[in-house]
């Protein structure tokens, strides 16, 4: 079986590279997009299996993104990061139809069963 | 410019309690003042109008009395000086002066009109040459006398009042009269004054009032009720005034008792004088002034029962309102304050979330590369930091979870959910300190307690705190009651006290403020603050009373239904 693909949009690239890293080392096959519009730019050049998305983002915000990414591949699972206990945006991004959303800072194990239930 | 007058009295900058008190003064003493001052006016113009009307109502008729009385004085010695004049041109000197006829015109005088007494006739020289009455007269000279004289002057005389050589009053009259051949003589009677008193007595006067006859030079010319005898000095002062004016009037003497009324006499130099006490005459004046100062004083009474009772009302009602207006004002400062303040935490706890969510990640990161790598020295040590850094970034995420459900409901999930069951559950969470401090509980939970539709998670938390801060201000042994109820308005009511130590009253006042901590570093200060956020946020009320030394009750009320996911659901 190929290795999932997971794609992290966010504008805190310490904080991507490092998740990443973390994803790599429990053997995923991550990159990352250090805004919204690199990230649907790397949609299109490629299949991603689930997309990692902060809501919290300079220039294009990551709701718009959410939006462009749905527009593009709607069956693509998408879980939402938020930065702040602002259930309104995560509620406004499920109904766009992402996956999940959670709570930076983030439990890894939280993140994986997230990831694992998205991929079924 | 009346603007500023009435800014000046009724806006005044002060001190509340004295601002309200001068405002009560000068409200009293404007409405005092526009009330009474016409009342007042109206009272004295209505006493001095009155007052001269009755007078004049009352020295009237007595003026008209004295008039009348005075002209039957007149006419009667009118009478009898015509008498006199009639018997002067009737007969001649020479008939005169015979003895036997002039008694016999005393005779038929005393028949025809009362009150002659003897008649005498007296020539040029002033000689009596010719006398019938009862005394011997005959040859007296007259000529020095002040009747001779003025008879001279006018051609007629009537003399005051003196007693002769009987001792009883009486007067002389006398008329002149000059014959063709150039000669005058003088006729001359006398007339007994008995008819004086009884023409007085039969004016009809009202009691105590008293009527006499007095002369140029003062003396009693008829006996007074109260001021002497016949030819006594009158001690009222008919001045000469009297004599000059012909206009009497009771106001013009000086006496305050007495209203005294004088006609004086064309013919002689009499006056006659009526006097009467003020006591008797202002009878009614005295009534009708005693009626309106009665009026008056009512009046007054009512007025400034009115005025005080009015003004009353309307500082208690000003203030009332003005207090009501500070207090409204207050709350919407401290609602602006926790609204700023829970911004700011909100801002903070987001900037610090950031970073916390990196330092996550990166001792995440380390913990898996330790994890993965062979054993090395100190590696479980390494794994015990790492994890330690995880724990303290979780703490620290809690704490900026709670910093932004201060402005922001985390998590909200509304759902129904019975208050009962949360206190129980909050209790367990705590029987650990329960059990040890020995904290008695008292339960008074309401057992038809209804369902309401709220955050579990948020209430239980308000409880957690509330509940901690009663078990940590009582003593060992002491002694928390809890207790819920349904209330009127469909929601239901939790009641936390205590019998710690209470709550100072500077304390109550700032007790649900962001970072306000009596715990000093054992305590954030948010406690309180955030359950009052989440209490308001949730649609209910939250309150505290307290007594320092008899502990504190914290209250707090929940609606059925918080009213933002009503309009939602709507």
């Amino acid at each position: 079986m190929d290795k999932v693909n997971i794609l992290l949009i966010d504008d805190e690239i310490e904080f991507i590279e490092t998740l990443s890293e973390r994803l790599e080392l429990r053997g995923y096959n991550s990159e990352i997009a250090e805004d919204g519009e690199t990230g649907i730019s790397m949609i299109t050049t490629k299949d991603f299996d689930v997309v990692i998305l902060d809501l919290m983002m300079p220039g294009l915000s990551g709701l718009d993104t959410l939006r462009q990414i749905k527009a593009i591949d709607k069956k693509l699972p998408v879980i939402l990061l938020t930065g702040h206990g602002s259930t309104k945006d995560g509620m406004e991004g499920m109904q766009l139809g992402a996956f999940d959303f959670l709570m930076k800072p983030l439990d890894i194990n939280k993140l994986i069963e997230k990831i694992q239930l998205a991929l079924k | 410019m009346y603007k500023s007058i009435i800014n000046n009295l009724f806006l005044l900058e002060k001190e509340p309690k004295d601002h309200y008190n001068t405002l009560k003064r000068n409200i009293v003493i404007i409405m005092m003042l526009i009330t009474t001052l016409p009342l007042a006016t109206m009272v004295i113009i209505n006493y001095f109008q009155y007052r001269s009307h009755l007078r004049s109502q009352i020295v009237a008729p007595l003026y008209a009395m004295s008039e009348k009385t005075k002209h039957s004085f007149e006419l009667f010695l009118d009478q009898r000086l015509a008498i006199i004049r009639f018997i002067s041109t009737a007969y001649s000197f020479e008939e005169l002066a015979d003895e036997q006829k002039i008694n016999k015109i005393l005779i038929s005088l005393k028949k025809e009109s009362f009150g002659f007494v003897d008649i005498g006739l007296i020539n040029m020289e002033g000689t009596l040459v010719s006398y019938a009455g009862p005394y011997s007269l005959l040859g007296k000279n007259y000529a020095e006398q002040i009747s001779f004289q003025e008879t001279q002057i006018n051609g007629q005389y009537i003399s005051n009042v003196f007693l002769g050589y009987r001792k009883f009053p009486h007067i002389v009259i006398a008329v002149q009269h000059l014959t063709e051949s150039g000669q005058t003589w003088m006729l001359r009677a006398t007339i007994g004054t008995d008819f004086f008193n009884s023409l007085i007595k039969s004016m009809g006067l009202p009691r105590q009032t008293d009527a006499f006859l007095v002369s140029e030079d003062g003396l009693l010319q008829t006996d007074s009720l109260y001021y002497g005898k016949t030819l006594e000095k009158c001690p009222l002062k008919i001045g000469e005034s009297t004599f000059n004016s012909e206009n009497i009037d009771g106001s013009g003497n000086n006496d305050k008792d007495k209203i005294v009324v004088s006609s004086v006499f064309s013919i002689a130099d009499y006056a006659l004088v009526i006097v009467q006490p003020k006591s008797v005459a202002l009878k009614s004046w005295y009534a009708l002034k005693t009626e309106m100062i009665i009026i008056l004083l009512i009046s007054l009474a009512i007025i400034i029962f009115v005025v005080l009772r009015m003004t009353d009302s309307l500082i208690q009602r000003i203030r009332t309102s003005d207090e009501n207006r500070e207090h409204v004002i207050a709350e919407l400062q401290h609602a602006q304050k926790l609204s700023s303040i829970g911004r700011l935490a909100a801002g903070v706890a987001h900037e610090v979330n950031n970073p916390l969510a990196i330092i996550n990640e990166k001792a995440g990161l380390m913990n898996d590369l330790i994890e993965l790598s062979e054993d090395f020295d100190k590696k479980s040590k390494f794994i015990d930091l790492t994890n330690a850094i995880l724990n303290s970034v979780d703490r620290c995420r809690k704490i900026t979870h709670r910093l932004l459900g201060f402005s922001k409901r985390i998590d909200v999930k509304i759902e129904p959910i019975n208050i009962n069951h949360i206190i129980n559950e909050v209790l367990d969470f705590l029987e650990k300190d329960i059990l040890y401090r020995k904290i008695d509980i008292n339960y008074v939970l309401s057992d038809d307690l209804i369902s309401i539709e709220s955050d579990h998670g948020q209430i239980q938390q308000v409880l957690l705190n509330l509940l901690t801060n009663a078990f940590a201000a009582v003593e060992e042994f002491g002694e928390v009651e809890i207790e819920t109820q349904n209330i009127d308005n469909g929601g239901i009511q939790v009641r936390i006290s205590d019998n710690g130590c209470g709550i100072p009253q500077d304390v109550i006042e700032n007790i649900f403020d962001p970072f306000f901590s009596t715990k000093k570093e054992k305590g954030t200060g948010l406690g309180l603050s955030i359950s009052y956020g989440i209490i308001k946020k949730l649609g209910g009320k939250i309150s505290v009373e307290s007594k320092l030394g008899e502990g504190a009750t914290f209250t707090f009320d929940l609606p059925k239904k918080p009213i933002e996911l009503e309009e939602i659901d709507g």
